[in-house]
């Protein structure tokens, strides 16, 4: 009798363990990168003085680095939901940044509405192509980053356009702060976050969201269903394009001037920090929140390496690379387990 | 659904039509090409002078040597954007060994170029990975390597036997164009005579499908990197002997974005099953000549970009797959 008792609880002891490793390792699959994130955070936190700080200013610094390809990186997010690729960002942001630095004498609304509309209207001939034509993503939006690269280079006669003297309100944009009692929060910091919010809500609260996940999912189902998928695609890319526009406009701001090579290779950047997070490159899953993971882990790689001091810019390079596939090959290992 | 039309082809029998649709791509990149030709004899006066023939064809045999073992990946529904830092890592190997004798450093460099490449396709077929992750990885890693080789310094050299391989000739004709004639022709002939060939085609054709009938779709894969790494290798032991040094940071730049666009413009898709390696030679041709003519007649080198964007597009909507 009480033999059978112990067997019973023993059974249930052990159950209770399972579920909580089943659970454990379904965790580890979805937040690999926050883990990866939180470890590194202690590791620099203990080994180095400037890490943290208070107000910590290493830390807000990481962010503004990271905001502009992290803006890159939340478009990017809505195409690599959809299954789709965007590797025309890099030329669009040289376009937003070109445009908005020669209007900015007009003041900085202007200007900002200017650069984000010229992209965002160029990711829509992208999504326009790709959904109507019946052409790859991968290859309209090659020959998009090939064609505006073009133009804008043709449009600058490939020299940079300074930003005028007098124009202060745009020049705030990329350079200015808001002082939260000890903290000095700067713009694009700002704008980095109310933008991932609303990408968030986006994407979690609205029909738009909903539709972008089942695009993804099995599109010939969500055709099937009577989703007008060909708006779904258009407006992932001219989101993809307005945020890119956004970021070159930041960008612009903070150089005071608009370069017609800026953003070259930030393509690459973005699906990196994309794929980072945890979002698949299949489409259907993934998040904005884990790009947000993804674009402040690899900022904070690099910032890691400059507070090391020691390590050169090439071993950087390599060291990169190797922690995009650790972590990309962990991710999938775990993924698979769990199937 | 481009593999279940190969399959109702088969089963009914290569047809006439199935066969011209089969070769329409490489003749549409030709047609393209010889359009190309008939513009530029009326608007240029002195296109067709032998020297202009042979600056081209040198110019586009690196692009070439890369494109066409990207055409293999491509075919295997793969992609490899390696290819310019492997090209840096050879160029690195090369110039650091060719003390200990020129052969050597030559079968050093491609040695470690294929290692390189055989290192995407295992992690790949190993791991599951997507060939874009894998291969951006090496990507952004590569030119790290390179640059650890040569201790972050351009490394000079003077060596005659090596700087042929860029710089010398038999009778008129550059080495390095014949290197890309030779190439070309030995993958047409891997592609059309041997079992390796079908097995490419059949592992992008409908990999499960491939796998069933015995094809042995992991090995196929790792052998197409292992080409593809190997073949950028040589690009850039051509291109370091051109420039009689290695300088690793700004070797091949965007060279994975020229093989993709002459590879998709010479009739290969990007979903695989099809392999057009002459189409390949024949984009890769169309592009160089593009750039070519602007430059010729004194435009801005920028517009040669917006034209081979439409370019790009125009070909691969031509030749998209049409849903029987």
């Amino acid at each position: 009798m009480s033999h059978a008792g112990m067997t019973t609880i023993d059974n249930v002891r052990s159950a209770r363990a399972r579920l909580m490793r089943a659970k454990l390792a379904s965790l580890l699959q979805r937040q690999g990168a926050l883990l990866a994130l939180v470890i590194l955070f202690v590791f620099a936190a203990f080994r180095y003085e400037n890490f943290l700080g208070w107000p910590p200013e290493n830390l807000i610094n990481v962010l503004r680095q990271n905001s502009m390809v992290g803006l890159v990186a939340l478009g990017m997010t809505f195409v690599i939901l959809t299954g789709g690729i965007d590797l025309s960002v890099g030329s669009l942001l040289a376009v937003a940044g070109v445009i908005a630095a020669s209007l900015a004498g007009n003041g900085l609304v202007m200007a900002l509405l200017a650069g984000v509309a010229a992209a965002a209207v160029v990711g829509l001939v992208n999504g326009l192509i790709i959904s109507k034509a019946r052409i790859q993503p991968f290859i309209v939006t090659l020959a998009m980053m090939i064609a505006a690269r073009g133009l804008v280079m043709a449009y600058t006669k490939e020299d940079t356009v300074r930003v005028e003297r007098s124009a202060v309100s745009f020049a705030e944009l990329g350079r200015g702060k808001i002082e939260v009692g000890a903290f000095s929060l700067p713009y694009p910091v700002i704008i980095l976050f109310v933008v991932f919010a609303l990408g968030w809500l986006v994407l979690t609260h609205t029909r738009f969201g909903r539709y972008v996940y089942a695009l993804g999912d099995n599109e010939e189902a969500a055709r099937l269903m009577g989703l007008n998928v060909d708006r779904v695609i258009i407006g992932v890319y001219a989101l993809s394009g307005a945020l890119a526009g956004l970021a070159g406009v930041i960008l612009a701001s903070r150089l005071g001037a608009g370069q017609p090579v800026a953003g070259n290779g930030w393509e690459l950047d973005a699906i990196a920090a994309v794929v980072v997070g945890g979002t698949l490159l299949t489409g259907g899953q993934g998040g904005v929140g884990a790009t947000l993971v993804g674009v402040i882990l690899l900022g904070m790689i690099l910032n890691i390496f400059n507070l090391e001091g020691q390590i050169s810019p090439w071993w950087q390079m390599v060291l990169r690379g190797v922690i995009l596939l650790a972590v990309v090959v962990v991710q999938n290992r775990l993924s698979r387990k769990k199937q | 659904m481009v593999s279940a039309t190969g399959v109702t082809r088969t089963a009914a029998g290569q047809s006439r039509w199935s066969a011209i649709a089969d070769y329409a791509p490489t003749y549409g990149a030709f047609a393209a090409l010889i359009l190309l030709l008939l513009v530029d004899s009326l608007f240029i006066p002195n296109f067709f002078h032998p020297s202009n023939f042979r600056n081209i064809l040198l110019q586009v045999s690196p692009t070439v040597l890369v494109a066409v073992g990207m055409t293999l990946v491509i075919a295997t529904r793969g992609i490899d954007l390696s290819v310019g830092a492997v090209m840096a890592i050879a160029s690195a190997v090369a110039a650091t060994s060719l003390s200990s004798g020129t052969a050597l450093a030559i079968v050093l460099a491609l040695a470690v170029a294929m290692g390189a490449g055989a290192f995407n396709g295992a992690l790949i077929t190993g791991f599951r990975i997507q060939p874009i992750i894998v291969t951006l990885a090496l990507l952004i890693a590569g030119r790290g390597v390179a640059q650890v080789i040569n201790g972050g310094q351009l490394i000079p050299f003077s060596n005659q036997s090596f700087e042929y391989l860029g710089r010398g000739y038999v009778g008129p004709i550059p080495v390095q164009v014949i290197i890309m004639f030779v190439v070309v022709a030995a993958i047409v002939f891997v592609m059309r005579a041997t079992t390796f060939g079908r097995y490419v085609v059949a592992t992008g054709g409908n990999e499960a499908a491939a796998r069933l009938a015995g094809v042995k779709v992991h090995r196929t894969k790792i052998a197409v990197y292992a080409l593809s790494g190997f073949l950028a290798g040589l690009a850039g032991l051509i291109e370091t002997a051109r420039q009689g040094a290695s300088d690793a940071p700004n070797i091949g730049p965007n060279i994975e974005l020229d093989a993709i666009a002459a590879t998709v413009v010479g009739g290969t898709p990007l979903t695989g099953g099809r392999a057009t390696v002459v189409g390949t030679l024949i984009g890769a041709l169309i592009m160089q000549i593009i750039t070519t003519s602007i430059n010729m007649k004194g435009y801005e080198y920028s517009w040669s970009l917006v034209i081979k964007a439409a370019i790009i597009v125009i070909a691969v909507y031509i030749q998209r797959p049409r849903v029987a």
